[in-house]
């Protein structure tokens, strides 16, 4: 079932992203793993989040992941020593954490009827639509916070990553605007001669 | 032929959440890596938000996944900014070199 397949894909790729050699490969894997679950979700009917998913991941964060990881100059050997040292505690923890959750979700709710299939929405069904309809009445005021955010890491990305290097050509304008006559003019006064 | 619950979802956020936990335990030392396998442990919850809203037919867990979309959008680009400069100061991105505060 189309299910499986995207899950199953889904799995690999993650495994693909903590067990790739390669950062590059690993931001690449994680790409393939954000367009499967962008998938999932359009499957389940949440159309405008896997559109935002994608725009917003795919098209931003892994790019600016990619970038980093191609302009920093790593090595890989080195941060890669340790691997195995840590691989069983790694397997240990996740294989607890996966059977606990299961066991839970899957072994305990089978008799509950609400975790069965969910009705399925009408044909004329928006979730663009009604999402906008709460976005902008219910929840104005988070969504104010979450731009106010987002102008918060331009402005604290830019002013981390900005230097001053010594030496640089660069305009000072107010250097410019400040410069009086006597910085720029001298008058000098030759002397003619008369004896001709 | 099986119908797909939401139970499917809920065991499918569990596993990927699960992988990044062993992905973290496993790079703890590149930065990088750390930052990729905390994305994916934000995509494990935003799954479990999904499912959950589906089976309410709640649109609030869709809402909180747009902010929690934002605010890991943010969080991506401060953290890619506060790498860069500490890989300009100490020329790795180590994290068992990182310990500057101790001295």
């Amino acid at each position: 079932m189309l299910f499986y397949a995207f899950a199953a894909i889904l799995v690999v790729a993650a495994l693909g992203v903590i067990t790739a050699r390669n950062p590059v490969h690993a931001a690449l894997f994680l790409v393939l793993a954000f367009v499967q679950s962008a998938v999932l979700w359009l499957m389940i009917d949440a159309e405008f989040l896997a559109i935002a998913l994608v725009l917003v991941y795919v098209g931003a964060v892994m790019v600016l992941f990619l970038f980093v990881v191609m302009m920093l100059d790593i090595n890989v050997e080195e941060l890669r020593k340790g691997f195995t040292k840590y691989l069983p505690l790694g397997v240990a923890v996740a294989l607890i954490v996966v059977l606990e959750i299961g066991h839970v979700i899957w072994f305990r709710s089978q008799g509950l009827a609400f975790l069965s299939t969910p009705t399925p929405h009408p044909a004329n069904y928006s979730n663009t639509k009604e999402l906008g309809a709460v976005l902008y009445t219910q929840h104005v005021y988070a969504f104010e916070i979450a731009s106010v955010i987002l102008l918060l890491a331009i402005v604290a990305a830019i002013t981390l990553t900005m230097r001053h290097r010594a030496g640089l050509k660069a305009q000072d304008v107010a250097k410019q605007v400040a410069v009086r006559r006597e910085d720029r003019v001298r008058i000098v006064k030759v002397e003619t001669s008369t004896d001709r | 032929m099986m119908m797909i619950t939401t139970a499917h979802y809920l065991v499918l956020a569990a596993i990927l959440f699960s992988l990044s936990v062993a992905g973290i335990f496993l790079n703890r030392k590149n930065v990088i890596l750390l930052l990729m396998c905390i994305e994916l442990m934000l995509l494990a919850v935003n799954f479990n938000f999904i499912a959950f809203s589906r089976m309410l037919n709640d649109t609030l867990g869709q809402v909180f996944v747009f902010f929690i979309l934002t605010v890991a959008a943010a969080e991506a680009a401060i953290g890619l900014a506060i790498l860069v400069v500490l890989f300009r100061n100490t020329q790795s991105i180590n994290v068992e070199e990182l310990d500057r505060l101790k001295r």
